[in-house]
């Protein structure tokens, strides 16, 4: 059998829609968002290794910040982040964001469509469909044993249809339900939902946490342990309550 | 297909090359051409346990460095002509092994051999994250104790994260418990864990459980696998878990305490 380079199609343009994280600017000071960005990829490096991104700079520019986008994206792929797309610059921030590959998505929903029988792909490639409506973070759902050393962080909700081992650490942006023995740690709100809660079907954990306030598993007592329960925030104190 | 088995753990001491000794020969012994690669460099006991330290002339890493053939390093089992043994360098450190010389070897041998066998050395370093890489079954050898489960939990996450099936996202590897060393009187006095206790916290499949046992000893002084002493407990526990894993189904064995002959008669259940 031949590939008849002439005849036969070996690609195809498709239209999809991504979620990513947007990264929105508030203040033009690179050395306190420098400062930021590290501390938030300090609490998940795995998640945020090469992770791509994009760029909302709205707020700045309706409070007439200036910034340097260059600069900007220089320090962002330092952090080990992947920028691919910039949203609401101006001109002059567009074109420099464009200078360093990084595409400009407008304010609409932007669809790329397959241009018809294209002799060679444009470079670089088309950018992926950036969802305007990527708001509610989407719920992390993981069907397997977390065991001791590994992590996951999930931007939303975390759900986890397995045990999680002592010595495992599992994190969420939002809540986090473990239908298994949850031996290891959770925290969940890491980035200071107070109305997050921790769901699990069977408690043994070494730590949980939410919004950063935390029970080690000396603190648990006897009449939740080993039971399903919830646990959430009230006054600033974890509650257990079983389920 | 061939099928690249890991014998691991995480902790030493366990029992991995005493495994990986008596399951390649197991294998062989049903009819497989197998192989067995000691990955422990610089250590080198698999063939110690083999009986067949006076014919290393070649290693796996001479292989790696093309300093040999593979047919030049493999060494043809005494008792059976089905197993071959490739033994680790006594001379070399681990960092004489790549990923890239490995995956090379383990090409040439799956167009040969129906199994291969690789026993890890300890630890989650180099030498044991090659010896898991191209696996596509893990036999996870584990003692009744917290520090040798909690170990091989470790390995579990890496197995599922750090392996070239699941860097490739290919269907994971398929993981089996082995619980070495077991003593029921001791888990009945609580100084080990229970096979109830291990596989709640690992809730993994249980190939099998292999008594502690002194005919290990001996098989290991006598350079020949526990597997042949077909009289022995261990022997036997290896026996059936080559079994089960070729797909028989065989009853567990070897976890309740041994009646005795005072037990057998008046003992009752
Ligand atoms: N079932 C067993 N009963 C008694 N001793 C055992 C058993 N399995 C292994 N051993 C002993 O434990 C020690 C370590 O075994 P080995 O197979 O070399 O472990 P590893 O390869 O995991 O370091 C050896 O001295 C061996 O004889
Ligand atoms: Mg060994």
């Amino acid at each position: 059998m031949s590939i008849d380079a002439q005849k036969d199609t070996i690609l195809e343009f498709k239209s999809s829609t991504f979620s990513v994280p947007v990264l929105v600017l508030v203040s033009n000071d690179m050395i306190a968002i420098e400062q930021q960005l590290k501390e938030k990829i300090h609490l998940a490096p795995e998640f945020f290794k090469n992770s791509p991104l994009v760029l909302d700079v709205q707020e700045l520019n309706k409070n007439e910040l200036d910034i340097n986008v260059t600069k900007l994206i220089g320090t962002i792929r330092a952090l080990g982040l992947l920028p691919i797309g910039i949203r609401k610059g101006s001109t002059e921030q567009n074109l420099q964001a464009l200078k360093l590959g990084v595409p400009v998505h407008t304010s609409h929903h932007v669809t790329v469509v397959a241009p018809e029988q294209k002799q060679q792909p444009p470079q670089p490639a088309p950018a992926p469909v950036i969802s305007e409506s990527a708001v509610p973070a989407p719920t992390t759902m993981i069907t397997h044993p977390v065991r001791s050393g590994q992590r996951i962080y999930a931007v939303g909700d975390l759900v986890i249809l397995a045990q999680v081992s002592a010595g495992a650490e599992i994190m969420a942006e939002g809540n986090i339900h473990v239908y298994g023995s949850l031996r290891g740690r959770a925290l969940a709100g890491v980035q200071g939902n107070t109305e997050a809660r921790i769901f699990c079907s069977d408690l043994q954990a070494e730590l949980i946490s939410i919004a950063g306030n935390y029970k080690i598993s000396e603190d648990l007592n006897g009449t939740v342990l080993h039971q399903p329960v919830q646990i959430y925030l009230q006054n600033h104190t974890l509650v257990i309550k079983d389920i | 297909m061939a099928r690249i088995i890991v014998v691991t753990s995480g902790k030493g001491g366990v029992g991995k090359t005493t495994t990986s000794a008596a399951i390649a020969m197991g294998l062989a012994k049903k009819g497989h051409k197998t192989a067995v690669i000691d990955f422990d460099v610089g250590l080198r006991n698999l063939d110690l346990i083999m009986g067949c330290e006076r014919r290393v002339v070649y290693d796996f890493v001479n292989v790696i460095n093309g300093e040999a053939t593979l047919n030049q390093a493999l060494i043809r089992d005494k008792n059976c002509n089905l197993l071959y043994i490739l033994p680790a360098s006594q001379t070399r450190d681990k960092d004489a092994l790549s990923q890239e010389g490995v995956g090379k070897i383990l090409d040439e041998l799956k167009k040969d051999f129906k199994y291969i066998v690789c026993d890890s050395p300890a630890g989650i370093e180099k030498g044991a994250h090659l010896a898991m890489y191209f696996a596509d079954d893990a036999f996870i050898v584990t003692n009744p104790e917290v520090s040798s489960v909690r170990d091989s939990d470790r390995m579990l996450g890496i197995l599922s994260s750090k392996s070239r099936r699941a860097e490739q996202n290919e269907e994971p590897i398929r993981e089996y418990l082995l619980l070495s060393r077991y003593a029921p009187d001791r888990v009945k006095l609580g100084e080990m864990l229970s096979v109830d206790d291990v596989q709640e916290i690992l809730s993994l499949h249980l190939l099998g459980v292999i008594p502690e046992s002194k005919s290990v000893l001996n098989a290991s002084n006598s350079g020949m696998p526990v597997i042949l002493d077909e009289k022995s407990d261990a022997g036997q526990a290896y026996a059936d878990i080559v079994a089960r894993y070729l797909g028989e189904e065989r009853p567990h064995r070897f976890i309740d305490e041994k009646k005795g002959l005072f037990g057998m008669f008046f003992g009752g259940k």
